[in-house]
């Protein structure tokens, strides 16, 4: 009976620690709330919403932020999805077995680079290197920030594009070969379609992954929250949500307007993450069933 | 002779397109190997026994980044502490304890949140709670505390993952032979799975030691006289250390940056390696 009585103990702390997962995301939530929320009060709708980051003379408006996190991830994904997917397709379709054993501890290598490390390179050497090629009077741009950011998307996109690829049957890309397609005209036209939803799920994670991405951005793209006038937007300083938050929070003081703004920030940063994973979820949710469907 | 051309079309067509798929690889694989070698090429000549063992010195352009070392390795290790039990345990629940209903749906749910949330917003809520609400201020508890929630979705997915590879019928046998359900994981289930859950382990412990953004406002600090003395102090840490320096130090030699940046690869990929390491040999030697 002793055993009865521990194990009753033994399966409450595991259940316990379970649903941790949902006390703790009620609790970030709670907290971002409780510091973020005040800013409504603070700030007039018109102006939280407004053109103009300047936060020592008291202007609040996070446009200028969302359009610099949305350009700065619009360009990543430009250049994560070629590549991951690209990179994907050539590890689950056509690398022999010895490319595949060299190739995917490089990509975790990739995934493994702390992003302050990227940031780190990205002044030292991928800054320098865009100033002069692109001749630009400074190398700390959105385009910058958007080219590592896409290397930091990458391993994410490739991973689960490869998961995806890799649940396709054998007997389609068999099928297409007996058909008398060729290996190209199989990948386009058969695997890759077949894999199409697992293929967007790696995408939106690979868009997580690069609206919340805050070191590298931050280091890179020169910090300066303002409104593109033109489409040469990408190759001039921008600022994203995440490195305001970061490159601010440290020097407000708490319980301030600008503290608060933060905060609201954050939500906004947490809504936009809380949208991204679960439509990416549910994508994988309804790719898993398809492919059960077909296979049964 | 047309069927001919369209044939001779369509093979030019895959030639080129699985060549450019190999270039795309090449140029995605390429920079990573690049970098590390520079990095180590550049780094190199910094490293010696004062760089990892002594204090900075002359605003940190000069003598060892001890304090940062110290820092990461105390950070990890508080994350450690919390996320692994918790983490664990969450993952056997998952994995053999739950029934799927709608709660454990939730649960889900609840994990693929926590590990799509902003690095940032992870470090606004540890400010919130842990640093202001529960009053630990800026320290290692309280960074620690963040990176652990932060860790926790690595740990748990890849722990149930772990979990279910072993093969229902140790299961059936186990109970069958009159063992409990804790019994039958604690004996069978966990140690069968082990090498899976300490490959997980490490990976997230090896995220939570390149972390900066939770850790700016919890517990990293610009520069520090002394090592920390206890949990309750702010600490230095190599990751927030790179930044600094790489931004805020007017003059900062680059040898010693690239020295820093050099020992946080070391610390973060050799955690790597050693959860590989651990992959592999434990693959190598499954009997299932």
């Amino acid at each position: 009976m002793e055993t009865a009585k521990g194990e009753r103990w033994i399966t409450w702390i595991i259940k316990i620690s379970g649903y941790s997962s949902i006390l703790f995301v009620s609790l970030i939530l709670f907290f971002l709330a409780r510091e973020g929320f005040p800013a409504l009060g603070e700030v007039p709708l018109k102006d939280l919403f407004g053109a103009r980051w300047y936060p020592i003379e008291g202007y609040f408006g996070i446009w200028p932020l969302i359009f610099g996190s949305v350009l700065v991830t619009v360009g990543a994904l430009l250049i994560g999805i070629p590549f991951g997917i690209g990179t994907a397709v050539y590890l689950s379709e056509l690398a022999p077995a010895w490319i595949k054993n060299i190739l995917k501890p490089i990509i975790e290598i990739l995934a493994g680079l702390p992003s302050v490390v990227l940031g780190f390179l990205g002044i030292q050497l991928a800054a320098p290197f865009f100033r002069q090629f692109l001749n630009l009077p400074t190398g700390l741009t959105a385009f910058t920030g958007a080219v590592l950011l896409g290397f930091i998307a990458i391993p994410t996109i490739v991973s689960i594009s490869e998961d995806a690829l890799n649940t396709v049957p054998s007997t389609y890309r068999h099928g297409a070969l007996a058909l008398g397609a060729n290996h190209w005209q199989t990948i386009w036209g058969v695997t890759v379609p077949a894999a199409r939803s697992g293929l967007l799920t790696a995408v939106m994670l690979g868009v997580g992954r690069s609206i919340g991405e805050t070191m590298a951005v931050m280091m890179v793209t020169g910090n300066a929250p303002v409104l593109p006038r033109s489409l040469n937007a990408l190759f001039l300083p921008a600022r994203t949500m995440t490195a305001t938050i970061a490159s601010e929070m440290g020097e407000v003081a708490t319980g301030s307007m600008h503290y608060h703004v933060l905060f609201f920030i954050g939500i906004v940063l947490f809504g936009i993450s809380l949208a991204v994973n679960l439509t990416a979820s549910s994508l994988a949710l309804r790719s898993r069933k398809r492919a059960e469907r077909l296979l049964s | 002779m047309e069927n001919s051309e369209a044939a001779r079309i369509s093979r030019r067509n895959a030639l080129l397109g699985v060549n450019l798929l190999r270039l795309i690889t090449l140029l995605t694989a390429l920079p990573v190997i690049g970098v590390i070698v520079y990095i180590i090429v550049r780094g190199a000549p910094a490293l010696s026994w004062e760089f990892i063992s002594a204090m900075p010195r002359e605003g940190m352009r000069a003598g060892g980044i001890l304090p940062a070392i110290m820092g990461t390795f105390y950070l990890t290790l508080g994350t450690a502490v919390f996320s692994v039990p918790l983490g664990v345990a969450a993952g056997i629940y998952i994995a053999e304890y739950a029934p799927d209903n709608r709660a454990t749906r939730l649960v889900r749910i609840a994990i693929i949140n926590l590990a799509g949330i902003p690095s940032v917003v992870y470090g606004l809520f540890g400010l919130g709670l842990f640093v202001l609400f529960l009053k630990f201020g800026t320290s290692i508890l309280a960074a620690s505390l963040t990176l652990s929630i932060m860790t926790l979705p690595v740990i748990i997915s890849t722990t149930e993952e772990a979990l279910r590879q072993v093969p229902n019928a140790f299961r059936v046998v186990s109970t069958s032979l009159g063992a409990t359900r804790w019994q039958t994981i604690q004996r069978i289930t966990l140690p069968q799975a082990m090498p899976g859950v300490i490959t997980g382990v490490i990976l997230g412990l090896e995220r939570a030691a390149g972390e900066t953004a939770p850790i700016m406002f919890t517990g990293a600090a610009f520069f520090l006289p002394l090592l920390p003395q206890s949990p309750l102090d702010a600490t230095m840490a190599l990751p927030y250390h790179i930044f600094v320096i790489s931004t805020s130090v007017p003059g900062m030699p680059v040898e010693i940056q690239y020295g820093t940046v050099l020992v946080l690869l070391f610390f973060v990929l050799g955690m790597n390696v050693i959860a590989t390491l651990i992959r592999n040999r434990a693959r190598a030697r499954r009997q299932w």
